[in-house]
């Protein structure tokens, strides 16, 4: 069976819109049937994401935000991209408990967030260009390696 | 500009409850009953440190009951209200947790400064 699939969804960097965007990525990742464990995982990863464009990418202005998915036999890939100021210093915003927008209460565990929960992640970005972040997850995978869980980890 | 100001369509969703605020004494009870993300972070952000300030809170307990999804935001709302008590000896717990909530927490050693109970009356008993 071929099993590959795609989709393209183009939205608003509006803050409803990330709850519309793991709600749309849990719905395409149903057809690998994967666990509730492992659509949490992807649903956090998105949802960091893509409040990452919201709050970082455009900040005060509203701009486009383009998430691609794939699925590749039991692959995940998901695409979130954004056309805004992009990242000076893509090792440091990935530190875990750094972030640039204290005064918004951010945790600085975004990205952390991403790293575990998805199985790779790249991060992308272009000084006033943009920022893409690309991460994947092979679904099923528990159910063969048996349960190793990356929890327990502390970031305080 | 995070605040949380909406065009009034999108405002409020029919046939669910928004997340409630709840006084007992010097325990504010926050029960959510949304998924905790960004956008309604910033919502109960702003909710709770008004009621904060005008009521001379001490304690704050979370019910995650009708909260099945959390994400990093999360974790700020929570850190957040937990800088504004601990100078005045307060404490903050959360209740009801669900595994996958539960996982967050674990994951940012959130544990290490809040309480979880099964129960908001459970985590009311051991705070009064």
């Amino acid at each position: 069976m071929d099993n590959t699939n795609r989709m393209v969804l183009e939205f608003e960097s509006r803050s409803q819109n990330e709850s519309f965007a793991r709600t749309v990525v849990a719905a395409f990742v149903a057809a690998l049937d994967p666990t509730i464990e492992e659509l949490a995982d992807i649903k956090t990863a998105v949802s960091e994401a893509v409040t990452n464009c919201i709050i970082h990418g455009y900040g005060d202005k509203i701009g486009i935000i383009t998430m691609r998915c794939y699925i590749q036999d039991n692959e995940l890939t998901v695409e979130v991209e954004d056309k805004g100021r992009g990242i000076e210093d893509i090792d440091k915003a990935m530190e875990p408990l750094y972030t640039s927008r204290p005064e918004l209460e951010r945790s600085g565990m975004g990205f952390s967030f991403m790293e575990a929960f998805m199985d790779e992640l790249e991060v992308e970005s272009i000084p006033g260009q943009g920022t893409l972040v690309r991460m994947k997850k092979t679904i099923g995978k528990e159910a063969i390696k048996g349960f190793t869980n990356q929890t327990g980890q502390s970031a305080i | 500009m995070q605040n949380g100001k909406m065009h009034p369509k999108f405002e409020k969703k029919p046939g669910k409850e928004e997340t409630s605020y709840e006084i007992n004494q010097r325990c504010l009870i926050i029960r959510l009953n949304d998924e905790l993300d960004h956008h309604n972070a910033v919502k109960i952000k702003e909710k709770a440190d008004r009621i904060i300030e005008r009521n001379h809170i001490k304690h704050i307990i979370f019910d995650f009951s009708g909260a099945n999804f959390m994400d990093s935001a999360g974790i700020g709302v929570i850190m957040g209200r937990y800088k504004k008590v601990i100078f005045i000896g307060g404490k903050i717990a959360v209740a009801s947790v669900n595994s996958t909530v539960d996982r967050i927490f674990r994951m940012s050693g959130l544990y290490k400064i809040i309480n979880k109970y099964d129960t908001v009356e459970a985590a009311l008993n051991h705070l009064k």
